[in-house]
């Protein structure tokens, strides 16, 4: 997406949370049309605001997880969109644990596919919401200078927020141990930083990462344990005094608390604008629906 | 304190490049003047030192002692009085505990036991891995903030190349080493000496001087991937040495140290099955022993430790190959290292140097020095006299040194720590 576009996309969901705050819906919008939410990994919020996004505009939503699919049987992701695609649903709404598997499905069904969530690749409406909290508290988002904390490796949300902002014109920088971030990251246009103190210094916007458990112990492990981690990158009153004044602090969720995060900030009325996120999430969703919708109307 | 004035030594700071006839005076336990004409306080304790060398204490940057868990073969006290004989008044701790120092309380304990002697400053290591079982990473953050010095599994090799990647780039965020006992394990084996031709005669099960070469070569390719300090601890090999020459040659930050029986014995030493010269590594060919003095000499090696293992007499009274390996170093560091003085192999200043504020630079410690204002840490040696090594009769606790019999040259005549004399 160019950022015009990015621009008109935050812009109708705006009026999409006016909506939702009225209590209203917009049930003709996509009407008649189905919507399934295929998702091949575990997740409440992602998979609930998508629901409530799509029900909201008047579709059929249909929740297919792993659990109680076909795919537990043996059936690879392709025969999966065989038989989806011989349904002619409309919106196909994926989420997978390996990289580039919508990208797969995108070419085998003529349904629209969104992303909800790839591997380590992206979760782009994650970072839609993301700019959208962040413009209503910022009022913009070029020249502002975000820090994105933790485990950036493995995060697909730091990098969807990561092409998302810089192309708006913010300043992104990513802090974490060596060991989680990734490969050449300074290549994707931000600015890398081990140690939070420096990291912070005058960032408007402090976005923590989820640490998963398994990067701190077996074989897997990146980071000693977890009260080293939050000793040096969990982000805390003393921490956050780092940043500016009025800086923001955001989390995809789930949080590990006293790990990536402490209670006293994340509970902040103030800072913390967490809380607001989720809420974006089913606006932002409810605009991506609404768009991909009049472009397949238009065809 | 009484002060204490040395006069007519032959000072030598390697660190400042001083190597002329004068006197010290401490004060305070510090070093408050020195140069070749002082006056003489009232009161002060004056020794006159005729003509042997005053040199800052050493800093041993490779050492077992046997706590926490092995205080039947040494203590931290006994550790101490072996050290203070030989001159040394710092020095670096393996990890290589029961329990493993992988806790930053363990850290804390260690540095108060040394102060507890009076005698040594006690630097920790901690362990790269949780239980130095090379699996998965210690608290490098935690225990660094608690006074660990750098990381290390000790005599065990950090096997895994994924963990020494993860370790070399996660201690690289604060600038801190990775000290590698440098041992391909899988090619190692049960292995007890060298391979070659008198492993073959005595029917040892052997390892090939590449596994040392091979692990040298594998972490300076990581470093260079991470960014990471690696230091190699008791080079041995030729072969090993050359890649490490090279490799500083690139500019990569890596370092490394030997050990005196590496340059002042060859595999010969373990004769007919002597356990005390059953080391790891094990002692090397004649060649590999040449090519140690010459990267002593060219400064390809950075610092000489004592590699200090304590062990008892179950340990070593087995055969060969069940045999427990290390020997002791503490008190005859200074003196083996003279050997090499005396053969013309290397100057008495750059001797000093890899004892002294070398290893003290690379353990980013404050001694090593004769700077007025440091501390009083200080070693007195006679050059010339000469004495026998003699297992049995050694200062402290362990007796297991590959040295017994050995005549040497240099004697330590005494030794003060923060200004209060320790040995002597």
């Amino acid at each position: 997406m160019y950022p015009p576009q990015i621009e008109t996309l935050l812009d109708l969901a705006e009026s999409y949370v006016l909506l939702n705050r009225s209590g209203k819906t917009q049930r003709d919008l996509l009407r008649g049309r189905t919507l399934i939410n295929l998702f091949f990994e575990d997740s409440t919020r992602t998979r609930t605001s998508f629901e409530l996004a799509g029900k909201r505009l008047g579709a059929d939503v249909i929740n297919m997880s792993v659990a109680s699919s076909s795919v537990n049987k043996g059936e690879t992701l392709l025969d999966t969109a065989a038989t989806l695609n011989a349904m002619n649903c409309d919106l196909l709404v994926v989420r997978h644990g390996q990289s580039g598997a919508p990208n797969l499905l995108a070419q085998k069904v003529d349904a629209a596919v969104i992303n909800a969530g790839d591997g380590t690749h992206e979760h782009p409406t994650q970072a839609l919401l993301d700019a959208l909290t962040i413009r209503r508290h910022k009022g913009r988002l070029e020249g502002l200078t975000v820090a994105i904390c933790g485990d950036v490796q493995h995060s697909r949300v730091a990098r969807s927020n990561i092409h998302l902002l810089t192309a708006m014109g913010s300043r992104v920088r990513v802090v974490g141990p060596p060991t989680l971030i990734p490969n050449q990251a300074s290549r994707l246009g931000v600015e890398v930083f081990h140690d939070m103190k420096t990291g912070l210094q005058g960032a408007d916007v402090v976005m923590m990462l989820r640490l998963q458990r398994e990067r701190m112990s077996g074989a897997a492990s990146l980071v000693p344990s977890p009260r080293e981690y939050f000793r040096f990158w969990g982000l805390d009153a003393e921490k956050l005094a780092w940043a500016k004044d009025d800086a923001i602090v955001m989390h995809p969720g789930p949080m590990n608390r006293g790990v990536e995060i402490d209670s006293a900030i994340a509970d902040d009325p103030v800072r913390s604008v967490i809380k607001e996120q989720v809420e974006m999430g089913v606006a932002v969703r409810m605009a991506v629906l609404d768009i991909l919708a009049r472009t397949t109307r238009n065809d | 304190m009484t002060d204490t004035l040395i006069l007519n030594a032959r000072l030598v700071d390697p660190a400042s490049g001083l190597d002329q006839i004068g006197g010290l005076l401490v004060r305070d336990g510090r070093i408050a003047d020195l140069g070749p004409a002082l006056g003489r306080p009232d009161g002060a304790i004056v020794i006159d030192a005729e003509g042997a060398v005053l040199c800052p204490g050493l800093v041993d940057m490779r050492a077992e002692l046997g706590e926490p868990g092995g205080e039947f073969r040494e203590t931290i006290a006994s550790a101490a009085i072996a050290a203070a004989a030989g001159g040394i008044t710092t020095l670096a701790a393996l990890p290589d505990t029961e329990p493993a120092i992988d806790d930053a309380s363990l850290v804390r304990l260690l540095r108060a036991r040394g102060e507890e002697t009076g005698a040594l400053t006690v630097l920790p290591y901690a362990a790269v891995t949780k239980g130095r079982r090379g699996e998965e990473l210690a608290e490098l953050g935690l225990l660094r903030e608690a006074g660990a010095v750098a990381f290390t599994d000790g005599s065990r090799a950090v096997a895994s190349a994924r963990v020494m990647r993860i370790a070399l780039a996660y201690a690289a965020q604060w600038g801190a080493r990775i000290v590698q006992h440098p041992e391909e394990p899988s090619l190692a084996g049960s292995g007890c000496a060298t391979q070659g031709e008198l492993a073959t005669r005595l029917g040892l099960p052997a390892i090939p001087p590449a596994a040392e070469a091979l692990m040298v070569w594998r972490d300076i390719r990581l470093a260079r991937m991470t960014g990471g300090a690696i230091h190699f601890a008791h080079v041995s090999t030729a072969e090993a040495l050359d890649l490490i020459r090279a490799a500083k040659a690139e500019g990569l930050n890596v370092t490394c140290d030997t050990a005196p029986p590496y340059f002042d014995l060859n595999e010969t030493a373990i004769g007919d099955f002597r356990t005390y010269a059953k080391l790891s590594p094990p002692l090397r060919a004649e060649s590999d022993r040449l090519a140690v003095v010459a990267a002593l000499a060219d400064g390809t090696i950075d610092a000489i430790a004592s590699d200090h293992q304590p062990r008892d007499a179950d340990d070593k009274r087995l055969p060969f190959a069940q045999a427990a390996p290390g020997g002791t170093g503490l008190a005859t560091l200074l003196a083996v290292t003279l050997a090499q003085v005396h053969g013309g192999k290397i100057p008495l200043a750059k001797a000093l140097g890899l004892l002294t504020v070398a290893p003290a630079r690379l353990l980013g410690a404050e001694a090593g020095t004769l700077a007025k204002g440091a501390a009083a840490d200080l070693c007195l040696f006679d050059l010339e006299r000469s004495w026998r090594v003699e297992a049995g009769e050694m200062p402290g606790k362990a007796q297991n040194t590959p040295f017994d019999g050995r005549a040497l040259e240099g004697r330590v005549l005494g030794t003060w720590k923060a200004g209060r004399r320790v040995f002597g």
